[in-house]
């Protein structure tokens, strides 16, 4: 004989779903495996290897010129400082120095990345959060630094440009005048981004108080970036280890300390404005002379272990490669700064709603290629 | 007589050839009238599913915002459930263990159903061919494909112009000349 009983799911016991890897907040094919009691999450367990490609295993298989192509798919909206990050790399295990005008240009070109990348980051977090509009009003002002990119470089997304011992080519002679035209349009545009979100009750009610990360967490789990610069973690690569031109540069190294969604929001409006100041210290101190370094046609890097690490738009990345005098690596490992971003959403979200969840991974920035690479 | 979209010539396209031998395949004359009113409607008002694995999942976000407006070809609404999405964009790499979950989206999708290769990487492998152990060597292996678009990434223009292939090929199908491609897929 059957008996009837009532089962409601969820109620004493978790209940376990999937989130991804097809959804739209995870920005991509990231797995997140929840357990939640009713709407509220008790655990979140991510799962990586969707879009795991095996770039440090082709790296083992390519020239040193050739492994810039491949960071480029890593991170794909910080592709300029993934390319700086190898070339140094190799330019300081050959010791070699590279012109003047070649890092100033990097540092522009690492500046603009990280505009273009913190403007996707603005729309689709407030995509995230319900805010359709901030979608075409941060991509609009991307496109204006996408032309100036695709003047100099003949791409949009992905460019190659910087390689070990300078550029590839030179820029285009419209470079600078192009960026001294962009920087009063987006000083005009940015106010524009305060009103439409940062000062939005809605906004304010769906991020204040919400995933709250202390400073011990930050750096315990090596949560780098705009992401750890919210909760005070002083970890910026361009101020710590200055690499390029940004010893010359003034800038601020923007900290919030309530570590919550808003403050890691706060942190990446402010870097933006911090980037024009870079931008406008630097247009006009483009040295004449050589866009690259004399190099050898094969590189080959003298036997050793070599590490460099730059500042992206998410973080710390470093370049580990071992050579064996080789010109193929022998291991390449990256340290990419998602990776270590990501696994700290369990110890944010726990308690939070599914809703709130969303909004704690829009303000990670998470980049999913880069976590699996 | 070709297949008209948005004012633009027959001539402009390529590849016009195979348009013409699949049309000659379709039905008989009364099937064909039908046919050519529904597909105008399909044509015009074709759903993409928010489905983006890497770095092509960006130019297909600049192609649906301001400056390259996906809406005017009816593209506009991106549907976060494949039951709702008539087209699936893949844009980006297919790896081994994502395989089955894009086979299983295809399948979770309402006939008709379209499929466009975004980029190098969905089109057979791209920078990704190569010493590398997980990746699936271009996404036909695992769905039919309608439009492959190249470039690493395309830009939009070029999505755009795969869109409008796309539009073409569903403006000269008919109900027996579908099913077929999709049956001799193995």
């Amino acid at each position: 004989m059957l008996e009837k009983r009532e089962i409601i799911l969820g109620e004493n016991e978790p209940y376990i779903i999937n989130m991804g890897p097809q959804h739209p907040s995870t920005h991509g094919v990231l797995r997140f495996e929840l357990s939640l009691l009713g709407e509220t999450v008790q655990k979140v367990v991510p799962h990586c290897g969707y879009i795991h490609r095996g770039i440090e295993r082709m790296c083992e298989f390519n020239t040193y010129q050739q492994i810039i192509h491949l960071t480029d798919r890593m991170d794909y909206l910080s592709a300029h400082q993934n390319n700086e990050a190898v070339s140094l790399c190799v330019e300081k295990a050959l010791g070699i120095e590279v012109p003047e005008r070649v890092k100033v240009i990097r540092t522009i070109l690492s500046e603009l990345g990280r505009l273009a990348s913190h403007q996707l980051w603005w729309c689709a977090f407030g995509m995230d959060l319900g805010a359709l509009t901030t979608f075409f009003y941060g991509l609009r002002d991307r496109e204006r630094i996408l032309d100036i990119f695709e003047e100099s470089f003949g791409s949009r997304l992905l460019h190659s440009y910087i390689c070990p011992g300078g550029l590839m080519n030179d820029v285009h002679p419209n470079f600078q005048k192009r960026i001294k035209e962009f920087i009063p349009y987006f000083r005009k545009k940015l106010p524009e981004y305060d009103k439409l979100l940062t000062g939005n009750v809605i906004f304010h009610e769906r991020s204040k108080g919400v995933g709250i990360m202390s400073l011990e967490d930050a750096i315990s789990y090596g949560v780098t970036g705009p992401s750890g610069r919210g909760s005070g973690f002083a970890c910026d690569i361009r101020k710590l280890q200055p690499y390029s031109a940004y010893d010359r540069v003034d800038f601020k190294e923007i900290l919030y300390n309530e570590g919550d969604t808003f403050a890691r929001y706060k942190v990446r409006l402010d870097e933006m404005w911090e980037s024009l100041k870079i931008l406008e210290q630097l247009v006009d101190q483009i040295p004449d002379g050589d866009f690259t370094a004399k190099m050898r046609p094969v590189i080959k890097l003298p036997e050793g272990e070599y590490f460099q690490s730059v500042e992206t738009a998410r973080g710390e990345l470093g370049v580990y490669i071992v050579s064996k005098g080789d010109k193929f690596p022998v291991r390449v490992k990256f340290r990419s700064p998602n990776f270590s971003n990501l696994f700290v959403i369990d110890k944010l979200a726990r308690g939070h709603k599914i809703a709130d969840l969303v909004a704690i991974s829009g303000s990670l920035d998470l980049v999913i290629p880069d976590i699996d690479r | 007589m070709g297949i008209k979209i948005k004012s633009m010539d027959y001539e402009d396209f390529n590849d016009n050839d195979t348009l013409e031998i699949f049309k000659k395949s379709g039905g008989s004359i009364l099937m064909s009238t039908v046919d050519s009113l529904i597909n105008w409607g399909r044509s015009n008002s074709i759903w993409p599913l928010t489905f983006a694995t890497s770095c092509c999942g960006i130019e297909m976000m600049a192609a649906g915002a301001s400056k390259h407006d996906f809406a005017r070809f009816g593209m506009e609404v991106y549907r976060a459930t494949p039951r709702q999405a008539d087209v699936i964009v893949i844009a980006g790499t297919i790896v081994r263990k994502m395989a089955p979950v894009l086979k299983r989206l295809y399948d979770q999708m309402a006939d008709p159903k379209y499929v466009i290769a975004m980029g190098a990487c969905a089109v057979s492998g791209g920078p990704f061919y190569m010493h590398t152990y997980s990746v699936v060597r271009g996404a036909d292996h695992i769905i039919p494909v309608d439009v492959y678009i190249p470039g690493c990434p395309p830009r939009p223009e070029a999505l755009l112009y795969g869109v409008m292939q796309l539009q073409r090929k569903i403006k000269a199908e008919s109900k027996k000349n579908r099913t077929e491609s999709r049956d001799n897929f193995i």
